[in-house]
């Protein structure tokens, strides 16, 4: 079946199966590599994109299902050549080792301070609970959400 | 406190030498532009995947393929029968249907007479695409004769029993080293038996004995296993992209097994998802990626999913453990017997140094001063997956830190003296290094006292006892566990250390451009430890070339020179001492290239960071670059340097290097549920220099989510029928960000003496160190119900067992 969504502000039009998965979509298709895939049971969380501005477990829904809808994947963070405060918050803070949950993580991240820009600690811990790191402990990809909500990007900042 | 001297800054803002500095790595990662396996996609390729046992253990009678042949995609499938029928010029039998582990035993490739564990490979199916693949598999029709399967270790050697490898011609379930020993002894049995003995009819001393078991638990790094493979038949080049830690002992270990000339075989090994020992082992998947190739004439790749990741490709511990320790009723240890059953499932795959087939557990004597140790390890077959050293813990230092830590514990509780008086009345005192244990092993430095004072500071140990006290006089419970742990990483010197022959030793090469730009190409390979930041630091600090004009060239067999790979904790105590040694050499040339082109004697000359100058006239000199120059310009160039500054080294190390640290977690204990809060943890480590604080620390958090994993909630058990009961994250539960704690680290720094750099290495040290400080303070927590022990996970149900007073077996499935 053709399936037609619009990924990082393009719109992509690709043949799979009805029961492709969405993170093989991306991934294989589309071959958008970002997004990860790391788990059987929707468990781990390095497979989140956002699928109309909320967060997904990209393993958890078909292609199809994401037809005519609005993907952002972890290519999309970047704008303009300036990386998003987030990522730039995952490098000041050391918030990744292997970077195998980086993609997921961040893309969730992200999502949090959008809604609630000054988050504390406890939110940050919640928000990501959903996800698995086997490298860091946490403590840092905490640092590094804390990081970004302290520098929003020009644009960002509101009044 | 830092332990990093001043150094200066590069234009771009990085320490040109030691010091936290921003990973050069990380900027691939956060625009997702990693290159792991799974992302190798090469022109043509198919996909694959296995078909594996649902039973623990049968005869297979027959295997169908017909239907799974007959599906449109699929290109071959492949069976034990079709490997038998594959001949193979190799010395290590004579086909594809067995292949040597790192241990010298075998293991099947794809099962042809028996399968011996759940999720054992038996069938594999290539394909033009993942989905058809799977569903080929579906297809093939296997005809079982289930036979009674040997899930506890305990029963294994039970007359009767079911024997697992009559492959073998065995006719029990015993396992036979290289060196043909059924149990491995080490320290002085006489004598610790004698003190134990002697304890015992001494009405001022104590004996206290505890069974103690590390379960069976598994690395489980985000990224699973997998492979891309292609064989070129024109070139005869085998390219292989694979998750691995150790891409050059992998060459070597597919040119035996394959019988393919090695120097036609090039490893890669991308950016890895994380390794943390699951990484080491060579597969049954990678090998029928490769024969995959072979057969079909194009790339093949093969990926497991999470559940063929916890089920077949290794696991860590299982070890079941019966410690004694004897002191006297004022704390002084005595001596420490520890007798142990370890289970190495149907295959005995577990990857350590030869001469060390129970890994480095005999450290277990520990951090304190007391002459008699004894270890008996006896290993049997069981139909679980084979593995056993795996998931970050120093070659079995994990199981050994864990049985001195509790048995500490369990003395202190029994003398009623205080879990910190009765380790500093113990530790080894600084002036006893280097200290060699009761079994042998060199402890290179430490000042074990100062790190515990520190840790201790940081807690607010008095306070936190007294906030027990009283909240106990409430009713409410809360504990205070402590641990103390010596590792010995870097394996090692040549001299007792290889693992299937190859000596773990380390090479290097740097080469120093014109322009006084460098390339480093290591031997090891990082799995996010930070290598392509960490060693340009090293050469920064030895040559003063700033860290952003070193690249860091790894994971390419091509590309690099030979050494054992990332495990261990042995990349910078082995190879990092290489990176130091090879920049050393590229400085002694650069003197005499110097020496020339200022026309004086290199003994003229004197070091300063980045530059060599005269003696007494400072501002006569040339910096590294100038010289880098020089040595490829039309300079007369001395004798002693042919042409440029380039140079390589290999690493022998002398001796291990031995981390060391303090852990003390604080947790809160409902009875009611049995649930375990841990409210703080706090960790001093000690590894020497830190070469990138940022990165050590980082490390350590890791270590330290992994040891709440395995004390609370991480556990593989089976039930009696075979059934594997943790393949699954919904069934193998790892921590998030809500079950760890905002840690809290602290350093001390007692250089290693004969380290280059006085780095010891950190990677593993909190996941050796971090499980008995929190299963003590979770006991500590619940004492007053009369508990001194309850084995790992501590789950609630598990909690709430002991707290009843009905401790349950963990390994083993319940009600
Ligand atoms: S792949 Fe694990 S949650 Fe989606
Ligand atoms: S950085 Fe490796 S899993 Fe998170």
């Amino acid at each position: 079946m053709q399936v037609t969504m619009t990924i990082n502000g393009e719109s992509v039009t690709k043949e799979c199966e009805p029961r492709t998965l969405l993170v093989h979509f991306i991934r294989d298709n589309v071959g958008l590599r970002g997004t990860h895939w790391g788990c059987d049971t929707s468990n781990c969380g390095t497979c989140v994109l956002w699928v109309d501005g909320e967060p997904v477990k990209s393993c958890t829904m078909f292609a199809a299902m994401a037809d005519g809808r609005e993907v952002t994947t972890v290519e999309g963070l970047e704008k303009n050549g300036q990386l998003d405060p987030i990522q730039q918050g995952f490098i000041e803070c050391h918030g990744l080792q292997c970077g195998f949950c980086t993609p997921g993580m961040m893309m969730t991240g992200r999502w949090i301070l959008d809604n609630n820009p000054h988050p504390s600690e406890e939110e940050i811990r919640e928000g990501i609970s959903g996800q698995l790191c086997r490298c860091t402990g946490y403590k840092n990809i905490v640092s590094a959400i804390q990081w970004a909500a302290d520098h929003p990007a020009e644009n960002e900042v509101k009044a | 406190m830092t332990a990093v001297e001043e150094v200066p800054l590069s234009a771009a803002g990085n320490p040109i030498g030691f010091g936290n500095m921003k990973r050069v790595e990380d900027q691939r990662f956060v625009r997702g532009q990693g290159n792991y396996v799974d992302d190798v996609n090469l022109p043509g390729m198919l996909h694959s995947a296995i078909l594996r046992s649902p039973y623990a253990h049968a005869r297979i009678k027959s295997i169908d393929t017909t239907a799974a042949e007959a599906l449109p995609g699929v290109v071959a499938v492949i069976t034990g029968k079709t490997l038998e029928g594959i001949p193979r010029p190799s010395l290590l039998g004579d086909n594809f249907a067995w292949m040597p582990t790192l241990s010298y035993d075998t293991q099947a490739v794809l099962a042809t007479d028996k399968v011996r564990f759940q999720g054992q490979e038996v069938a594999y199916v290539i394909a033009t695409d993942r989905y058809i693949a799977k569903d080929a598999v579906e297809l093939i029709e296997v005809d079982y004769e289930a036979l009674d399967p040997v899930m506890d270790a305990k029963k294994a050697m039970d007359a009767g029993a079911p024997v697992i490898r009559d492959d073998k011609g065995q006719t029990d379930n015993s396992i036979t080293d290289v060196h043909g020993n059924k149990t491995w002894e080490s320290g002085n049995a006489i004598g610790t038996a004698e003190a134990i003995e002697k304890a015992k009819n001494d009405p001022n001393c104590v004996v206290v004995t505890q069974e103690i078991l590390y379960p069976r638990v598994h690395p489980a790094p985000m990224e699973t296993c997998g492979a891309v493979s292609y064989l070129d038949k024109v070139t005869g080049q085998l390219t292989m992209y694979t998750t691995s830690q150790a891409p050059h002992a992998h060459r070597t270990v597919y040119a035996m097994v394959a019988g393919l000339p090695e120097h036609k075989i090039r490893i890669i090994s991308p950016d890895i998802g994380g390794g943390f020992g699951n990484k080491v082992g060579v597969y049954p998947g990678y090998v029928l990626s490769v024969i995959g190739t072979i057969v079909t004439g194009k790339p093949v790749k093969w990926m497991e999913d999470r559940g063929e990741n916890l089920m077949s490709t290794s696991f860590a511990r299982d070890y079941h453990m019966t410690g004694t320790i004897a002191a006297t009723k004022d704390g002084k240890i005595l001596a420490v017997d520890v007798d142990v059953l370890a289970d190495h499932g149907a295959f005995n795959g577990v990857a350590q140094p030869t001469n060390y087939p129970a890994g480095f557990f005999n450290i277990f004597s520990g951090s304190y001063d007391y002459p008699d140790a004894h270890c008996k390890v006896t290993p049997v077959y069981t139909n679980k997956a084979p593995g056993g050293v795996a998931y970050a813990c120093s070659f079995r230092i994990t199981e050994a830190a864990y049985v001195i830590e509790r048995l500490v514990d369990c003395l202190a509780a029994e003398i009623e003296m205080d879990a910190a008086d009765l380790r500093l009345k113990n530790l080894l005192r600084p002036e006893q290094f280097p200290y060699t244990s009761p079994t042998g092993w060199e402890y290179d430095s430490g000042e074990y006292e100062k790190t515990m004072r520190v840790a201790m500071e940081i807690a607010g140990y008095d306070e936190l006892r007294k906030e027990q006290a009283e909240k106990r006089a409430r009713g409410e419970y809360m504990g205070i566990g402590i641990s103390f742990f010596t590792e010995g990483v870097g394996a090692g010197p040549r001299k007792d250390m290889d693992i299937l022959g190859l000596g773990m030793a380390d090479g290097i090469e740097l080469r120093v451009h014109p322009t006084g730009k460098a390339v480093i190409r290591l031997s090891v390979q990082s799995q996010g430890q930070g290598h392509e930041t960490t060693y340009a630091q090293i050469v920064a600090h030895e040559l003063g070339i700033p860290p952003e004009d070193v690249e860091v060239v790894h994971g390419d067999t091509d590309q690099t020179p030979f050494g054992l790979g990332t495990y261990g904790s042995r990349s910078t105590p082995v190879s990092g001492a290489a990176a130091a040694v090879v920049s050393r050499k590229v400085r002694d040339r650069a003197k005499i290239v110097a020496a020339a082109a200022l026309e004086c004697s290199p003994d003229d000359l004197e070091w300063e960071l980045g530059r060599w100058f005269v003696k007494g006239d400072k501002e006569r000199g040339k910096t590294i670059q100038e010289i880098a120059l020089l040595s490829h310009s039309s300079l007369e160039l001395p004798e002693g340097v042919e042409g440029h500054l380039d140079a390589t080294a290999v690493y022998n190390p002398p001796n291990l290097t031995y981390p060391y640290g303090c852990y003390i977690c604080v947790v809160d204990v409902d009875p009611l549920t049995g649930q375990v809060k841990v409210r703080r943890f706090i960790a001093v480590d000690d590894c020497g220099t830190r070469i990138n604080p940022m990165i050590v620390e980082g490390q350590v958090h890791g270590g330290l989510a992994d040891g709440i994993g395995m004390a609370l909630m991480e556990l593989i058990a089976f039930d009696e029928d075979g059934n594997n009961l943790g393949g699954s994250f919904m069934d193998y539960l790892l921590p998030t960000a809500v079950e760890c704690p905002d840690w809290e680290l602290g350093e001390t720094v007692t250089p290693s003496p004969h380290h280059p750099i006085g780095a010891k290495g950190v990677g593993e040290s909190a996941t050796v160190g971090s499980p008995a400080a929190v299963v003590n303070a979770v006991i500590d927590a619940i004492s007053p119900f009369g508990v001194r022990h309850a084995d790992m996970p501590l789950t609630p149900a598990n909690v709430w067992r002991a707290i009843q007073g009905n401790n349950v077996r963990t390994d083993m499935a319940v009600e």
